[in-house]
């Protein structure tokens, strides 16, 4: 579904990204985690069109997608729940879902889905008349991904969905993300704790200043020795 | 009493046109963060272009007044909708991502190039309206309003109203909204970030080419420098009700106009006739220069802490 290969991107000035090649098969839950400053974001950047490559190709559908804008590859069926949610702070929680079906004109169909994220988040529902900003953090990220969900994508890109947020909050998203592959949408998740999204995912990329250093099925990763030193908090 | 409430209906008069014109500010603003200072001479091409057409219709036809001035704001409105989108893609669009100041300076560039082709095309000569409406005075408690008082009042709130729809009733405005709160999520979603910039400022402009003919009308002239002392007076109360915010422009053009009617109508008195009426212009810059010092983020700006 999606093939990255020889990518290279700079963001101020900096090669964040040196040319890393990875892919996503359709209905996989592919991770990619790192430290901070890896290049983790600026790969999903790259994917979304936000940020440009110096080089390197994306394939999506076999279709390589690097010049088309950003507006257009959500029609693709390409979504992204931002790092920080990313919500309209002045829009209410149901003019921020409204956003997220904006490419779509199934007035009667966006409507159904709306309802579908309410009954996956009943907070949400409650507060649909509130503004964005008034949500806890938690129900940003429900909002977020709700609102990534209104699109209908085949691609779902997570960028650290857990960031800031109680366990309790934590293990409630990833449940939802779960759920959401088992109806069949493709998952590229990018997160800091790595154990949690290892054991939700089938393989995983571990990234390092900018390169992949190691891919593996994701229970694999979770024993290696080195995964488990670096980013499992574990001495060896 | 009589002048406080003569001054009142003037001043509203005056507000409703600033407010139409602050509108047209504040929506750039709050979407691309940048002062159009362009936008005065908009609403001058829209009273000139009206004017040109009133003008010949008048001379020419035997419509009624009402048809003929409507026909004459119909051919405004595109004509301003032409420059404003010209100014987004030539003059604006280049500089979305260079320093602030950059466009400003282009802004004010825009603004002399407008003025100066006005100028070529209709001459220095003010364009005279003719006297084809009625000048029908209705008394009010000792004061008078006018029939174009009237006219202008109404329209300038059914054009808020009718604005008011559209950002917070459509798909256009939730797109304005969301690209204004942050435009990369917004492409995200799948806005076309520029079409929507494109359109603000097209609306901002409909609403200018309005605001040229409510203004030409009351005053009776349209001349190619009109557009500088009205655009900056409609930036003045923007900024008055908080640059950004629409409720704001709105609220804050028409309490500069009620503050510049009664300043105007008052300062004779306060000053034993040191100062006149002629120092009505003072009173929007006083006002300007008051909200900058005591409440930068104006009557109903928002407070920054509000961006999450």
């Amino acid at each position: 579904m999606l093939e990255v290969s020889g990518l290279r991107v700079s963001y101020g000035g900096i090669n964040a990204v040196k040319g890393i090649d990875f892919a996503v098969r359709a209905g996989e839950m592919v991770t990619l985690i790192g430290a901070n400053g890896a290049g983790k974001t600026t790969t999903l950047k790259a994917l979304t069109g936000l940020l440009r490559p110096v080089a390197g190709a994306v394939r999506y559908n076999g279709e390589d997608i690097v010049a088309v804008p950003v507006y257009q590859r959500v029609k693709m069926g390409i979504a992204l729940v931002p790092e920080g949610r990313g919500i309209f702070p002045r829009l209410t929680v149901e003019e921020n879902l409204d956003m997220g079906g904006y490419v779509r004109n199934d007035v009667a169909a966006i409507r159904a889905d709306r309802d579908h994220v309410y009954a996956l988040f009943p907070r949400l529902a409650e507060r649909r008349r509130q503004t964005g900003g008034t949500l806890s953090g938690g129900e940003q990220q429900m909002l977020a991904i709700g609102r990534a969900m209104m699109s209908r994508p085949r691609l779902l890109l997570l960028d650290e969905p857990s960031m800031g947020l109680a366990p309790l909050m934590v293990q409630k998203i990833f449940a939802t993300i779960r759920a959401i592959a088992a109806e069949g949408v493709t998952i590229m998740l990018v997160e800091q704790n790595a154990r949690l999204a290892l054991e939700v995912c089938q393989r995983g990329y571990v990234m390092e200043s900018g390169e992949i250093t190691l891919h593996d099925n994701a229970q694999a990763l979770l024993a290696n020795p080195q995964v488990r030193r670096a980013y499992l908090g574990e001495d060896a | 009493m009589e002048i406080f409430l003569q001054q009142l209906i003037n001043g509203l008069t005056l507000g409703s046109v600033y407010a139409v014109v602050a509108l047209g500010y504040t929506m750039v603003y709050g979407i691309i963060q940048l002062i159009n200072f362009a936008h005065g001479e908009v609403v001058m091409i829209g009273a000139m272009v009206a004017f040109s057409v009133i003008g010949w219709l008048a001379a020419n036809t035997a419509l009624p007044p009402l048809v003929i001035v409507l026909i004459g704001t119909l051919a405004a409105i595109p004509a301003c909708v032409g420059v404003g989108y010209a100014l987004e893609i030539f003059a604006y669009r280049r500089l979305r991502h260079a320093p602030r100041l950059a466009p400003l300076i282009t802004a004010i560039g825009a603004s002399i190039v407008l003025q100066q082709v006005a100028m070529m095309i209709w001459s220095r000569n003010p364009l005279g309206f003719p006297q084809i409406i009625p000048n029908t005075v209705y008394h009010l408690e000792g004061a008078t309003i006018t029939l174009v008082q009237i006219a202008i009042i109404v329209t300038s709130v059914l054009l808020m109203v009718g604005l008011t729809l559209v950002v917070y009733r459509t798909r256009l405005g939730v797109a304005m909204r969301a690209t204004s709160q942050n435009a990369h999520i917004a492409g995200l979603m799948g806005v076309n970030v520029n079409q929507i910039i494109a359109a603000t400022f097209m609306i901002g402009a409909a609403l200018a080419a309005v605001a040229g003919v409510m203004v030409g009308s009351y005053y009776g002239i349209a001349h190619y420098t009109m557009g500088s002392l009205l655009g900056l007076k409609a930036f003045c109360a923007a900024v008055l009700g908080g640059i950004g915010n629409l409720a704001g422009a709105m609220l804050g053009g028409m309490l500069l106009g009620i503050v510049e009617a009664l300043g105007a109508g008052y300062i004779g008195d306060f000053t034993n006739n040191v100062f006149g009426s002629n120092y009505q212009d003072v009173f929007a810059f006083l006002v300007l220069i008051g909200v900058l010092v005591f409440r930068p983020s104006g009557l109903l700006g928002e407070r920054i802490g509000e961006r999450a």
